[in-house]
């Protein structure tokens, strides 16, 4: 049996949203099983593609450079960190200036810290500056993959049952952040 | 899901001329997929079933009613809920992601692929890469604005002696471009057998001087979906506004052949484009490709009318 090429989808998610999740997994015991974030309306997401504007960026490395940058879309900031271990991205961000348009493909990463909550970042894979069109269509578009995920969530997927169980969704929370997001848009 | 499958029940009935209130048959599916866990299409089968005894309808009737399973060619399929024979080879298996999935894949003939589910309650026969058969009553269906078709228990498979010849459609993608992937850019090919070079060595003809060339091995991505595509030197040349000959130049200024790759990662990584050209295996070769404007205004009021209801 032929194996199908197995890349994993970018994801689109909003920065929200993304904050919102703290579920994450494998789906198998094997170490080189592919670690998933699921997302409050059920995107199972190893990697995803974030177009946002860099508002700040800082190298809080000690002996080698380490880079931390903070990436705003309608609904909130992601966090990317990108150090050694993603070298092309690590050089990007340290050759941009803020603010800017950049399209960051990447691997979403948790952390908890002492007190239980669960934070998100982004390692990235590349980093790139892009123009407004394309951060307008990012917008429109995420707007559609989250709506069509909310529209699947009663759905019995695996991930979207998952999500309901796990986060016990509050659908109108995110339907009015998608409505917040596209309208930005039409007053543009 | 449930919204879609209940509106396909009542229209199939509809045209029965048997009216039947979508509440209620939206009400019988979600109990089944929500609170019984049911698969959605063993709840669509089961609720078909519960209301064809409701109006006294022999089964045969209802799977019948627009005439035989019709025989038909691949680019044929334009709408779901029919159903179809093909005769069709068997251009890919793919991995199973599902244990209620049997076999993944895509079937083809002379006027393209297609992509195939075959249940694994369906108990059919195993499929071999690059047989070919006839597959008789198999259910055409959607999804995300895909065709498909999927094999169940009514449907047939026999193999069959002729060796089908699948041919190349166009298929258009859009999606942004999230890799470009090594052996992109300016490369060298064995003059021989025009195989690209891997840092000078034709996998067939050793070491050799070689030609050069331009493409981009791209990842399109649409957040459902990733798509491969081969981009060939003039499509190159136009998309990156970098020739041949510039790149040749660049490579010599710089003296490194990778200053081309990361000139045009530059240019285009991140941003969306809408690709259109024939289907190779798991590749588009792409004949066009045009940077996307921004998202239709139209298209933004269309998602919030959508969320305001
Ligand atoms: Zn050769």
């Amino acid at each position: 049996m032929a194996s199908q090429y197995s890349r994993e989808v970018a994801h689109r998610v909003f920065a929200q949203e993304f904050r919102d999740s703290d579920l994450s997994f494998k789906d198998s015991n094997d170490q080189y099983s592919p670690q998933y974030l699921l997302t409050p309306t059920g995107a199972k997401v190893n990697r995803m593609f974030i177009v946002g504007t860099l508002t700040e960026k800082e190298d809080i490395g000690t002996d080698a450079e380490y880079w931390r940058a903070r990436v705003v879309d309608p609904t909130g900031a992601f966090i990317i960190y990108a150090g050694q271990y993603q070298p092309e991205a690590a050089r990007a961000i340290a050759e941009m200036e803020a603010p800017a348009y950049i399209a960051i493909v990447g691997k979403p990463s948790t952390y908890q810290t002492e007190d239980g909550n669960v934070l998100t970042s982004v390692r990235p894979e590349s980093v790139h500056i892009v123009d407004e069109a394309t951060r307008q269509r990012w917008v429109a578009e995420t707007a559609q993959r989250t709506m069509e995920r909310i529209n699947n969530l009663n759905g019995n997927s695996p991930d979207a049952t998952k999500a309901r169980e796990h986060y016990n969704t509050e659908v109108s929370v995110y339907k009015q952040m998608l409505v917040d997001a596209l309208k930005e848009q039409t007053q543009e | 899901m449930i919204k879609e499958t209940a509106k396909q029940i009542e229209e199939r009935f509809g045209k029965m001329d048997i009216k039947i209130p979508i509440n209620e048959i939206e009400s019988r599916l979600e109990k089944l997929v929500n609170e019984f866990k049911v698969p959605a299409e063993e709840a669509h089968r089961s609720v078909v079933n519960y209301f064809l005894k409701e109006y006294n309808i022999p089964r045969g009737d209802f799977y019948t009613q627009d005439g035989e399973a019709s025989t038909i060619k691949v680019n044929e399929i334009t709408t779901d809920g029919k159903w179809v024979n093909l005769t069709a080879k068997v251009a890919q298996l793919w991995d199973n992601t599902h244990e209620s999935i049997d076999q993944v894949g895509l079937i083809g003939d002379e006027t393209g692929t297609i992509k195939f589910i075959k249940w694994a309650r369906a108990e059919l026969p195993g499929l071999v890469e690059g047989k070919s058969y006839m597959f008789k009553n198999v259910v055409t269906s959607s999804y995300q604005g895909r065709f498909e078709i999927t094999m169940n228990r009514t449907s047939h498979i026999e193999e069959i002696q002729e060796d089908i010849e699948i041919g190349t459609v166009d298929v258009e993608f859009e999606g942004a471009m999230v890799d470009i992937q090594a052996g992109s850019g300016l490369i060298k090919r064995c003059t021989e057998c025009n195989r690209a070079l891997i840092k000078g060595v034709c996998g067939e003809h050793g070491k050799v001087e070689g030609t050069y060339d331009l493409r981009i091995k791209a990842v399109i991505d649409d957040g459902l979906i990733v798509q491969d595509a081969l981009v060939n030197r003039e499509v190159t040349e136009q998309l990156t506004g970098i020739t041949l000959d510039e790149a040749k130049q660049m490579a010599t200024q710089e003296l490194n052949q990778e200053v081309v790759l990361e000139k045009m990662t530059e240019k285009l990584l991140g941003k969306y484009y809408l690709i259109n050209g024939p289907r190779l295996d798991r590749y588009i070769l792409v004949e066009t490709v045009s940077p996307l404007p921004p998202m239709e205004a139209g298209k933004v009021d269309a998602l919030l009318a959508e969320l305001e209801v």
